[in-house]
């Protein structure tokens, strides 16, 4: 069963349009990761999740139930951390966990005081004396101690140290093993790699592509490196991009598809050397961050 | 403390006014125009000599000196009406332009520097203590303006009696108490380390200043000299003109603001001087429910508010007892006012007391409900959104709570006249209680803006404001019925001085069900901003 089902979502703000037409499916206990430049629709997305932001047309529906209609119900088996925690200055840290933990209606405290303990905050100063990474450590900790089926996660390691985000990293594998759904927002994109099965990237309100790593590295292309008996004078090739010489070194990228008519036609300049790197996700999102058309072809080389 | 702290002060000032800019307009505007309006209209109201006698008797009794303070001899009143005005009005405007000066330098020195803006400023080439210097200047400027504005408009109009000098030195009054109260601003802003704490602060030192002028004025002078306000009111304004009151007040300020400047160049960025304590660790079970919450998150507000409604309300109880002595002797008196004889002075003193009183309580109530605004626009309505509390949950919480504050702070109202006078308790609680429905009208209005409008929602001030021009100074500027009753807390019987009738309070509650309903039903439709 789809624990998230979006479809067709489109949110207006009067004339504007923050999100067009927009599907989103992640199942029990898959990682999904969001991902886009800023201002490209990610929060508003979840805002409409959460039930805070009226849809203008589509529906979205988690456990199968209206997010709009059905908000408060939905929220029970639900985990919100935003990306910026906007917590009460005047009360503690341990306090607002409290609240926090009660107005969800679940979660333990011993889970709470082993989460305060691995986080390392100190739960008896008031909000307003913590740092930015302390106060996003209090909503990561009162999401991971409730028992909620499904997280949604909005950028929730902005500010934090790279230590207490591996601890975070690691609440989130530990949640996935529960069987628990993630929906992790993040512009660190090392972070999407490690922990998503799934991605979608929005840009501009819209979803501009969806899949796995894996499908949407064969999507893209491969950056190859390659040293030859002969030297290649050239390499006009369909599929092949970005061709730099660098003495004997020959770096190009290559669309996936056509890596196996180049490797044909490289060996004939009989190969010493070929380095293989998939891409990274950055890479991935850089071309979309720059709005570079895929399907181009043509070996536009340098 | 040399020039190289003040670089910048000139590019920071315009900031500074440019971000405060529709806030100073608004002040400004009101201030000028309610001081001239009543101006210009009061040559017409006290034309004949009993009825100057009259006003003169009635505005030199205790309560009344109480409330506007000293006033003038009895032979002054005849000369120009210059002197009625300025002992009806003078008082209350100055502490208008107060409150107008303590939020502006509240917001533009500790709230900036909590939201980080002070922060972002001091990592320019500017000095130290330029943000702390352009906010005074343009403290100083919104206040100098009232006096150019209100002394230009007085000398105008043209009222007999009413000289350039005398003009300027009622403008005078108004800019330098203004500015007085600003500085006092900007030292607690220095001291406190947050800003609630230091308009808090600023606020009770304007209420002391006001309570001990009002007990000096009606007891000794001696003890009106140790407020700033009992200074201001004895300037004489229109008669002797005197202007030591502005020299004295003006070197007060000047050596308070040093004083500021020079915490402000000691102190760490985002510290004040009064430590913070260590706090704990779980929450209780009250705060962990939305109301318990909503009532933390005010609770200090309350309990301020508590304390000056009681002292308020207990000091003119303390001279009611006065009032009727000094009723009793003026058989003249007794004669023009009491058309209706049955009604005594001190009933009809304690209805105006209860109206202002009440409406003085609409301002914190309609705060809490403002306050859900200010928590959705810090994007901490989301903490409740995300989890498992509906909307009405929500919404319901604050209205509960800024109900049960209107009865908590007119219980307070009824106990201090009640401690203070021989007026009985029963009394008290009646005149005190019978505003809750204007009250709750005035909640479920602010709940049907928050709800269906939230972007306007600062409009009910402008409402509270037309409350008090209304019990204030409708027969002056000669408001049609209608008009007033647009008010909520005009059409509430005046216990005890008149008779109990139900039918204003029926429909005032007729109308805060149905404000409230659309209040509620707008909240649960539309977009939250976070």
């Amino acid at each position: 069963m789809n624990v998230v089902d979006v479809n067709e979502l489109t949110k207006k703000f009067g004339k504007f349009v923050a999100l067009d037409r927009i599907n989103l499916c992640i199942k029990e206990g898959e990682i999904y990761g969001f991902i886009g430049p800023n201002g490209a629709g990610k929060s508003t997305t979840i805002r409409v999740l959460l039930g805070m932001l009226r849809p203008t047309s589509g529906e979205a529906k988690i456990f199968g139930k209206d997010v709009w209609k059905n908000a408060v119900d939905i929220h029970k088996q639900i985990a919100y951390v935003p990306g910026d925690a906007n917590l009460w200055p005047n009360l503690t840290g341990g306090e607002v966990i409290d609240i926090f933990l009660k107005m969800r209606g679940s979660g333990s405290q011993s889970k709470r005081n082993e989460l305060i303990e691995r986080f390392k905050l100190d739960p008896s100063k008031k909000c307003k004396e913590y740092s930015k990474g302390n106060r996003q450590k209090i909503a990561l900790i009162s999401a991971f101690a409730s028992d909620a089926q499904m997280f949604i996660l909005d950028e929730p390691t902005s500010g934090l140290d790279p230590l207490m985000e591996r601890i975070f990293q690691e609440c989130v594998l530990e949640a996935k093993e529960q069987g628990k759904s993630v929906l992790l927002s993040s512009h660190i994109l090392s972070e999407v790699e490690k922990l998503c099965e799934k991605i979608s990237i929005i840009r501009e309100g819209k979803i501009i592509e969806t899949g796995t790593l894996t499908q949407m590295r064969h999507l893209t292309r491969t950056n190859l490196t390659v040293q030859t008996k002969k030297p290649i004078e050239s390499l006009a090739l369909k599929g092949v991009f970005n061709l730099v010489k660098q003495n004997n070194d020959l770096t190009f990228q290559v669309d996936s598809e056509e890596i196996d008519g180049v490797i044909r036609y490289i060996s004939d300049y009989g190969i010493l050397k070929l380095e293989s790197v998939p891409p990274t996700l950055e890479d991935l999102f850089m071309r979309h961050y720059e709005g570079v058309d895929g399907n181009s072809t043509g070996g536009e080389s340098q | 403390m040399n020039g190289r702290h003040f670089k910048g002060t000139t590019q920071v000032t315009k900031i500074i006014f440019r971000a405060q800019r529709i806030k100073i307009c608004a002040w400004i505007l009101g201030i000028v125009l309610v001081t001239l309006a009543v101006a210009y209209s009061y040559p017409n109201v006290y034309q004949d000599d009993v009825s100057k006698k009259g006003f003169a008797i009635t505005m030199q009794n205790p309560a009344m000196v109480a409330m506007l303070g000293p006033g003038y001899d009895e032979a002054d009143y005849f000369v120009t009406v210059g002197t009625q005005f300025a002992h009806e009005m003078l008082l209350f405007t100055i502490i208008a332009v107060a409150v107008m000066s303590i939020l502006l330098v509240g917001s533009s020195t500790r709230t900036d520097e909590e939201t980080g803006r002070i922060e972002v400023v001091r990592s320019l080439p500017v000095g130290r203590l330029s943000y702390l210097a352009a906010s005074l200047i343009v403290v100083a400027i919104a206040n100098f303006l009232i006096t150019l504005f209100c002394s230009i408009g007085l000398y105008l109009l043209n009222i007999d009696g009413i000289t350039l000098q005398s003009a300027l030195l009622y403008g005078g009054i108004l800019g330098v108490g203004g500015l007085f109260f600003g500085i006092i601003t900007a030292l607690f802003a220095q001291v406190s380390p947050t800003s609630r704490g230091t308009t808090g602060l600023s606020f009770g030192v304007l209420v002391v200043a006001y309570l001990v002028r009002a007990f000096g004025d009606v007891t000794s002078e001696t003890i009106a000299f140790a407020s700033p306000l009992g200074w201001l009111v004895r300037t004489d304004v229109f008669i002797n003109n005197n202007w030591w009151p502005i020299l004295l007040t003006t070197l007060f300020s000047v050596i308070i603001s040093f004083f500021a400047f020079y915490l402000n160049s000691i102190r760490d960025i985002d510290a004040g001087f009064l430590p913070s304590m260590k706090g704990k660790t779980h929450a209780s079970k009250f705060l962990m429910t939305v109301f318990g919450l909503a009532f933390r998150l005010q609770k200090v507000k309350m309990l301020s508010w508590g304390v000056g409604i009681f002292a308020l309300s207990a000091s003119f109880g303390a001279v009611l007892g006065d009032l009727e002595t000094y009723f009793s002797e003026m058989e003249f008196l007794q004669l023009f006012f009491n058309e209706q004889s049955k009604v005594s002075m001190t009933d009809n003193f304690i209805s105006l007391l209860m109206a202002i009183m009440s409406l003085i309580v609409a301002i914190p109530v309609t705060m809490t409900i403002l306050k859900l605004k200010s928590e959705e626009t810090h994007n901490r309505t989301e903490n409740f959104f995300s989890r498992v509390i509906s909307r009405n949950h929500v919404l319901s919480s604050y209205t509960l709570l800024a109900v049960l504050e209107s009865i908590y702070l007119q219980f307070l109202l009824a106990i201090g006249l009640w401690v203070a006078s021989s007026v009985s308790l029963q009394v008290a609680m009646k005149s005190s209680f019978i505003y809750l429905p204007a009250l709750w009208l005035m909640i479920s209005l602010s709940v049907m803006l928050y709800g269906a409008v939230p972007k306007i929602m600062n409009l009910i001030w402008i409402y509270v404001a037309f409350c008090f021009i209304v019990i204030y100074l409708s027969e002056m500027l000669n408001f049609p019925l209608w008009l007033r009753n647009v008010s909520a807390f005009e059409s509430i019987p005046n216990l005890p001085a008149a008779g109990m009738s139900w039918s204003a309070i029926i429909v005032e509650f007729i109308l805060t069900i149905a404000f409230s309903l659309i209040g509620f039903v707008s909240y649960n439709r539309r977009d939250l901003k976070g």
